[in-house]
């Protein structure tokens, strides 16, 4: 008996490969998750988009629920993903901080000018180092930060109305204290 | 939907990061000793650009390998390891970004694979050899003798040597 | 209007193979000769339908037909009409047409030149070529249909991929299909050999030359694909590890597999189930790779437009055809008598031994390819398994089929005394440990090590197959009994094995000693300035703008220079500007040479004139190909010969019980 079992063999491994391809359907080889959920975010010092002389630091985002997002006005994808953002800051639920990412610093400032400001506050990342550290590898990316400072959420690509109701929101609400 | 954005946005970043070229233009970079140069080539060829992922750190033209082939750079003149560096990278990016996959028990089969399936499969083969050679050889009829004698007799003649 | 004539002409090749596919294979199995004798024809009717089909998209390509949405989107008029048939194939759509219509050409040539077979044999072969067809056809019909068309009609079209207009790379993919395809010839035999439940000599006999033909363009193809790698791309790259490049790779290691094995069933009667499940395999992992290249699944830079949509159509496809003949596989072969004997040391042994090699060499490819998608469907993360791996172990295991390579020829069938073999291969063991040593050792450099190996285990071959020959030249008796030996049975094979073989020694010393031995370097000249590299000074002599057909490109001149100060090359690397697509390209001027390669590339303009280039030194490089090509050469050879051409009389004998041939079948190649 186990003498035919044998040519089942090919016929099994074949099976297995099937459901690894079909699995594979479904998945983008494109996308890389982020190592850095679960971790704390990356400590940074930088200008400030708005205040040249005034700084900010990792250190500002703690004690509250807070979004990162990755942005720059050479980059077609953030400006398709602004309305989103623009509404979620509308929504007060939680505060937007921008990174503003291998940018011009005038044409960042006159992006946010003519299609509305939903950060609280922009960070200037001029050479991009910054960006590095927080593994952006293509804006727009969106990071949930917890009040610990510690990143539970990428977002890759731009963010869209579906995103923040099935991803955000729900995140959101389990992080912060019921009010 | 989400992820047909997600290809416009890679798409539209290439446009604007990096136009798609068939060549390379790679920073001169200047060594104080040959040994690290050619280290350093070989650790960025062995790294994955994460936005032209079918290209090389050394082969890419995107703005982030631009990025990362400086940062690297850096972190060579001032004397970092190899592993120094490569735990940065992947702090960052995940193991995606090596091509060599790291080695670590998720990655045993990866590594030791080709060597586990060679060793079963010759253990295989020379099992089905031994019993193989273990059986007797069949029988033939009495005419099947006959057939053939006649047939080796006639062959003889024209038969070439056996090389 | 003639879009919508080929639209149809693919329908009706559909039926056509809706009809080959199940009519023949049923009155096969009733024995009803009327159903059988339909498999020829519907198999002609198929052809000329696709036939149809495909002049009808490249006549849509020739008149700008831009209302033909491929058309639209890979076409242009400006394009040079050698180009213009070449984007037929270009894109998805009509890839797979074209693959449709070479599907239907081998089924063709398998009916007109199998007139020794059985009828019922032949019907069922035919049938399931007829079978794949339909799924090919179906798939080209339901979701990927190349006659669409588009309103409102653009101006222009999208232009062919820069990258693609070129000779070598337009006439890649046809030689590829033509070996993934004809590897469905070897496939089909299996499948009506195991439904016939026969699988004797004669099954091996008649799959090998349509196998070895197939493994020609297959070697070609790949061989072809490097070399384009190589002058266009602009890194001097040749080999990538790809994942589309390892889905080429793994059917053609396979296929090596198959025709050793094919050798030893059709002379021996032995390994017929391996011979069988190899058969299978085979062309399964060419349908692997036509999933992977069209789904989505893995990153390539050779994937065509991923659909997931289409990708599941082909899963499923690949499911039907893959599972459905490993099912057969496991209901029928363990009735498959056993076959030719032999002891533990032998040539069948160590055919068994490159067999064996050969799988896990293409198992691993697939272990590396798929790793990825692997962790990725299992939540492990994301890795990647690229060009290092796949290189340490390639290296690791070639030289173990090397050496077995050397040894086999010279073993005898059924049992060989190790000791007498052992005498035999003294010499070439001397010649190879002396020559290695002698390249590795007074070279005091990185690498020397390595190629020193690398022409170790190159010499190991050479001489063993020297001692092969040698011995043919006695037995045969002298310079004029080979001479007259050449036109007769067994001769093709073994000769074609020499020169295939040889291909395989340049191989290796090509790889070894460019990898090793190369040099390169990136730098920024002005006009005038002179560079030193390797033996060799370059001078950039600044660049001119030219216009081409449709490009407009700015040329660079490079002189190069030995160090006695004597002019070896102009070099011209060029970066052109296509007008439709406007992507910047590279061609790299190359001075090429049996033992060695210089090539530039421009890389960017820096200002005041100032480039920056690339220069390349490169020995060895073209053995590479030179032994790819030798390799299907040889290959070629042994598919013509004389044995495979069974004359008209001893089809009768080869429908009885026993035929000649089993008798005669003692004698070795």
């Amino acid at each position: 008996m186990t003498r035919f079992l044998r040519y089942l063999v090919p016929l099994a491994i074949f099976f297995v490969l099937v459901v690894f391809l079909y699995r594979g359907l479904s998945l983008d080889p494109k996308l890389i998750p982020s190592p850095l959920i679960g971790k704390a975010m990356p400590q940074f010092v930088l200008p400030r988009l708005q205040e040249p002389d005034a700084t900010i630091s990792d250190k500002d985002l703690l004690g509250k629920v807070s979004i990162v997002n990755i942005w720059a006005s050479w980059c077609v994808s953030c400006r398709a993903e602004h309305e989103v953002l623009l509404r979620l800051a509308q929504t007060g639920k939680v505060d937007i901080y921008g990174l503003n990412y291998k940018d011009d610093r005038a044409n960042a400032q006159r992006w946010l000018s003519q299609l509305g400001n939903p950060y609280i506050v922009n960070a200037f990342d001029a050479d991009g180092r910054t960006g590095i550290d927080w593994g952006v590898y293509g804006a727009p990316e969106t990071f949930v930060i917890d009040s610990k400072g510690i990143i539970r959420y990428k977002q890759v690509g731009p963010l869209t109305v579906d995103i923040l109701n099935t991803k955000i929101y729900p995140l959101l609400k389990e992080l912060q204290p019921a009010t | 939907m989400n992820k047909s954005v997600f290809t416009a946005a890679v798409l539209y970043l290439l446009l604007f990061i990096a136009p798609a070229r068939a060549d390379v233009t790679l920073e001169s970079f200047s060594f104080d000793d040959k040994s690290t140069e050619l280290d350093f080539k070989e650790f960025i060829g062995k790294v994955r650009c994460l936005v032209c992922q079918n290209q090389s750190l050394a082969d890419s033209d995107a703005e982030l390998a631009h990025d990362l082939r400086d940062e690297i750079y850096e972190m060579y003149q001032a004397g970092k390891s190899k592993d120094e560096i490569t735990t940065f990278l992947v702090d960052r990016y995940g193991d995606f970004v090596l091509y060599d996959p790291p080695m670590k028990p998720k990655t045993w089969l990866i590594w030791f694979g080709p060597f586990v399936l060679l060793l079963v499969a010759g253990f295989l083969l020379t099992r089905s050899l031994r019993r193989q050679t273990a059986l007797p050889a069949t029988e033939i009829s009495a005419e099947e003798r006959q057939l053939l004698d006649a047939r080796l007799a006639n062959k003889s003649q024209n038969q070439d040597k056996i090389q | 209007m003639i879009p919508e004539l080929g639209h149809f002409a693919l329908i009706l090749a559909l039926c056509m193979s809706l009809v080959l596919a199940i009519v023949p294979m049923i009155g096969s199995l009733n024995n009803t000769p009327g159903w059988v004798d339909l498999a020829r024809p519907a198999a002609h009717g198929q052809f000329i339908f696709l036939v149809i089909a495909f002049g009808c998209l490249v006549n849509a390509f020739l008149s700008n037909d831009f209302s033909v949405l491929y058309v639209a989107r890979n076409g242009n008029s400006q394009l040079p009409d050698i180009y213009k048939i070449s984007a037929v194939w270009g894109a998805h759509e009509g890839s797979l047409l074209l693959w449709a219509l070479i599907l239907g050409a081998w089924t063709v040539a398998v009916s007109l030149f199998s007139r020794n077979l059985p009828a019922e044999m032949l019907a069922r072969v035919l049938s399931v070529m007829g079978m794949v067809s339909i799924g090919f056809l179906s798939f080209l019909i339901f979701t990927s249909n190349p006659f669409e068309r588009i309103f409102p009609v653009p101006l222009e079209g999208g232009d062919l991929n820069p990258l693609l207009q070129d000779f070598g790379l337009a006439i890649h993919p046809p030689m590829l299909y033509m070996g993934y395809v004809g590897m469905s010839v070897a496939f089909s035999f299996a499948i009506a050999s195991l439904i016939g439940g026969k699988l004797d000599a004669a099954w091996a006999r008649w799959s090998r030359p349509w196998t070895l033909i197939a493994w020609v363009f297959l070697t070609i193809g790949i061989t072809l694909g490097s070399w384009w790698a190589y002058y266009e791309l602009g890194w001097g790259g040749w080999w990538f590890w790809d994942p589309v490049e390892n889905a080429s790779f793994m059917p053609w290691v396979v296929a090596t597999a198959l025709i050793h094995s094919l050798a030893v069933s059709e002379k021996r009667g032995a390994f017929k189930r391996w011979t069988v499940l190899l058969a299978l395999l085979a062309f399964s992992l060419s349908l692997l790779g036509t999933f992977l290249v069209r789904s989505g699944v893995l990153t390539s830079v050779h994937s065509f437009a991923a659909d997931p949509a289409r990708g599941l159509f082909i899963l499923v496809f690949l499911a039907i055809v893959i599972g459905s003949s490993l099912t057969l596989y496991a209901w029928r072969a363990p009735e498959v008598s056993s076959g030719g004997k032999f002891s533990f040391f032998c040539r069948e042994t160590l055919l068994l031994v490159n067999n064996l090699l050969l799988v896990v060499v293409a198992a691993f490819i697939l272990l590396g390819t798929l790793a990825p998608l692997v962790f990725d469907a299992m939540g492990w993360g994301k890795i990647s398994v690229g060009f290092p791996w796949f290189s340490k172990m390639f290296t690791i295991f070639t030289p173990f089929l090397v050496i077995v390579m050397g040894i086999g020829p010279l073993a005898r069938w059924k049992r060989q005394d190790p000791a007498e073999l052992a005498k035999k291969l003294r010499l070439a063991l001397i010649v190879s440990i002396s020559g290695g040593l002698l390249v590795a050792l007074p070279l005091f450099y990185e690498g020397s090590a390595w190629s020193g190996f690398a022409v170790m285990l190159s010499l190991w071959l050479v001489s063993t197959l020297f001692i092969s020959l040698r011995q043919r030249y006695q037995y045969r008796g002298g310079i004029s009994g080979m001479l007259r030996d050449l036109g007769s049975r067994g001769s093709g094979s073994y000769y074609g094995m020499v020169i295939a073989h040889f291909g395989v020694a340049f191989f290796i010393i090509g790889i070894t000693l460019v990898t090793q031995m190369d040099v390169e370097q990136d730098v920024r000249m002005s006009p005038g300035q002179t560079i030193e590299l390797g033996k060799y000074n370059f001078r950039f002599e600044g660049t001119r703008t030219i216009q081409g057909p449709n490009y407009r490109a700015e040329r660079g001149t490079v002189r190069v220079f030995d160090h006695a100060n004597k002019e070896v090359a102009v070099l011209s690397p060029e970066k052109r500007t296509y007008l439709v697509q406007s992507k910047p390209m590279t061609e790299a001027g190359i001075d090429p040479g049996f033992l060695r390669d210089v090539y530039v590339s421009l890389g960017e303009p820096l200002g005041g004139g100032d480039w920056s280039l690339r220069l390349y030194y490169k020995p060895f490089i073209r053995w590479v190909w030179l032994g790819g090509i030798l390799i299907g050469l040889g290959c070629l050879l042994a598919a013509t010969d004389k044995r495979y051409r069974v004359a008209k009389s001893r089809k009768v004998a080869a429908t009885q019980g026993l035929s000649d041939q089993s008798v005669s079948e003692g004698q070795p190649s």
